[in-house]
């Protein structure tokens, strides 16, 4: 039985799409607790009570949802190009899931442990806005058309400042395999993570992800008060699920790429504690419940000064930030902190 | 057939009609779709033969930063498609000069192909621990440091030529200057007037 | 070569998993939904009244240009990730020549701001 799984290809093959599901499917049943907390936290910022009704305290509310998506019908606008109508939301969905090949979720525990893992999420994620343009495209419709525009400026613009607060992270292990990224920070608990030596760039982090993934405040595709809903408005049913897990499942990826890239991944916070997989969900709890919170207290931003945000601060700050870091690597400053391969860390 | 052969086929087949359709396409924009499965397919082909960096950028630059800059310009350029292919007929037979003339200058090169020896042992991926993306890197920035340093100045002067290409201000809109904005204090701002009453101001 | 291969079939097979996945939900309510399509259910959400030319307008040359920004920076990084990972190795002439490379860029970026090619209007 074990030398079938090993050696046939068939074997081979049916053992990775073994992983491959037990990846995916626990993913998108944390998703629907993920939705029904989103609104339940967002509920109780407005003292409001949010989804209480179907099962207990409401919690199986999204799983109503997600029959009642199900069941709608599909609307096809009449000047839309359907083929690519309907590609964009399994683009969003594909391209959102197929990251998680490469997340490592404890010490090996990673499907696809590729030299190039976190050029591979860039590559993936900078992909991401093809979902957004192709869906405005197709609808043939004014909204959606102005709001895919708007999204994909906005995705491009800040994708930017993501890829060079990573390469900080890069210069400082030597390494873009995320699993070594992670083994750089073990030491010292706490306070050998990435987020002290690379501490101004978490906050930029965080922010250029909620603004990659369209999340609020930065969610202005959707601005419900000028452009409706942006790209998603002459969607329904089952399209419409596709673009919002996507979403959720990217919003989830950046959780894990802000606990992997900054907070230790499955490192335990204290020295003596043992390492392990709950403690990389926990973190990843944390950064949604973050995500959550900032969805509920601030206003959403205007557009223009999104991008001023995003070119004329988020750039130069972390471009800055790459050369101060490559400084500090090469003339060994702090301790060795920023050049930990040499620490053999 | 291996895995890895079955996935060549797949990959190249891609390829190929991804460019196939890129040009025959009759939507603009269909045809940026297909120049992007054309790209994916390429994409695979890298990491087939080992080039995991460029593969990683073949997607990054080219299906992530080019073909939208591409699908941009399709979807604003607002061309009457049906005018340009009305006028095909005229310009058929100078396409189809220039047509040949490319067929039989490739046709002349592939005929006076030689391969060097030792081209398959060039070809072969470094063997050893060395990563490629880390090979990469140590050589671009220092034997080949005057392509790198020229290649710095090739985006600087696409950088401007973009702007000078396209940059046109506008005077008909208001502009918010932060500066301004955050150095403005109440003193400055505020004038107190007692107004009594019946007098007005 | 080989174990670099095997390491790439998994995100092949993830692929194909989440095309499937995405394709079983589209199927799923194309086949259990009632599909009553009627002319105004149809036509694109406007306010009230029919479009009256087709949605694909021209817009500001201004997402052209920041797209074209977008490409350079992106080539920048595309520079900078080998050298990150080849940091330990390349010494001081490979710092060195990263830097004036950043460098010559600061420049472009610098008149970018000065242009107000930066400013969204």
């Amino acid at each position: 039985m074990y030398e079938f799984f090993t050696t046939t290809n068939l074997g081979i093959a049916l053992l990775i799409t073994g992983q491959v599901l037990l990846i995916v499917v626990p993913l998108l049943v944390a998703l629907a607790f993920l939705l029904w907390a989103d609104r339940k936290v967002w509920a109780a910022v407005q003292l409001r009570k949010g989804p209480n009704v179907v099962g207990a305290f409401g919690l199986l509310q999204s799983f109503a949802d997600f029959i009642k998506y199900v069941v709608k019908e599909i609307v096809v606008p009449a000047g839309a190009d359907k083929f690519v109508f309907f590609l964009a939301p399994l683009l969003s969905l594909v391209l959102a899931l197929v990251a998680w090949a490469v997340i490592p979720f404890n010490e090996g525990w990673v499907l696809a442990d590729i030299n190039v893992a976190i050029l591979f999420i860039f590559a993936v994620s900078s992909l991401e806005v093809y979902g957004v343009i192709m869906g405005g495209w197709a609808s043939n419709s004014k909204y959606p058309f102005l709001g895919s525009l708007r999204s994909a400026a906005q995705m491009i613009s800040y994708e930017v400042s993501i890829g060079l607060i990573i390469i900080g992270v890069i210069i400082s292990t030597g390494s873009m395999n995320l699993t070594a990224i992670v083994n750089a920070q073990a030491g010292a608990g706490l306070l050998s993570w990435y987020w002290l030596p690379h501490f101004p760039m978490v906050f930029l982090f965080i922010i250029s992800a909620m603004a990659e993934t369209n999340r609020p405040p930065f969610d202005l595709p959707e601005a419900e008060s000028e452009l409706v809903a942006g790209y998603q408005v002459e969607y329904s049913s089952t399209p419409f699920l596709l673009y919002m897990i996507g979403e959720y499942v990217a919003i989830t990826l950046m959780t894990a790429l802000i606990t992997l890239l900054f907070f230790g991944g499955w490192l335990s916070p204290i020295p003596g504690l043992a390492d392990g997989i709950h403690w990389m969900f926990l973190k990843m709890g944390f950064f949604w419940f973050l995500f959550m919170m900032t969805k509920a207290v601030v206003p959403r931003y205007r557009y223009d000064q999104l991008m001023r945000i995003g070119w004329k601060v988020f750039l130069p700050l972390s471009l800055a930030w790459v050369v101060l870091v490559a400084f500090f690597a090469q003339y060994g400053a702090f301790w060795g902190t920023y050049a930990r391969w040499t620490t053999g860390g | 057939m291996t895995v890895a052969g079955f996935a060549f086929y797949v990959f190249a087949l891609t390829v190929l009609v991804g460019g196939l359709f890129t040009v025959v396409s009759r939507n603009p924009v269909h045809a940026v779709l297909w120049l992007i499965t054309a790209f994916i397919g390429a994409t695979g082909l890298f990491v087939l033969l080992g080039a995991e960096f460029i593969a990683m950028l073949l997607m990054i630059v080219y299906v992530g930063a080019v073909a939208v800059l591409f699908l941009f310009v399709v979807m604003m350029l607002d061309v009457d498609f049906a005018e340009l292919r009305a006028g095909m007929a005229k310009y058929l037979p100078i396409a189809l000069l220039i047509g040949v003339i490319l067929l039989v200058e490739l046709g002349m090169i592939l005929g006076t192909w030689v391969t060097a020896d030792g081209v398959e042992m060039l070809a072969a991926p470094v063997a050893g621990e060395v990563q490629n993306t880390a090979a990469l890197g140590m050589v671009i920035y220092t034997d080949y440091i005057l392509l790198f340093q020229l290649a710095g100045l090739v985006l600087l002067v696409a950088m401007i030529g973009a702007i000078v290409l396209t940059m046109r201000h506008r005077r008909d809109i208001k502009r918010q200057n932060v500066v301004e904005q955050m150095h403005r204090d109440p003193k400055a701002a505020i004038r107190m007037i007692d107004v009594k009453p019946g007098q007005g101001l | 070569m080989e174990d670099l291969l095997r390491e790439y079939l998994p995100i092949m097979i993830f692929l194909a998993v989440a095309v499937a996945l995405g394709l079983v939900f589209l199927i799923a309510a194309a086949v259990l939904a009632v599909r009553n399509p009627d002319p105004e259910k149809v036509s694109a959400y406007e306010c009230g009244f029919n479009a009256f030319d087709d949605a694909r307008m021209k817009f500001d040359v201004r997402f052209y240009l920041v797209s074209i920004l977008f490409i350079i920076f992106d080539l920048e990084i595309a520079f900078l990730f080998p050298w990150a990972v080849a940091f330990k190795d390349v010494g001081l002439l490979g710092f060195w020549s990263m830097m004036v490379f950043l460098a010559v860029l600061t420049i472009g970026f610098a008149y970018e701001w000065k242009k107000g090619a930066l400013e969204w209007e």
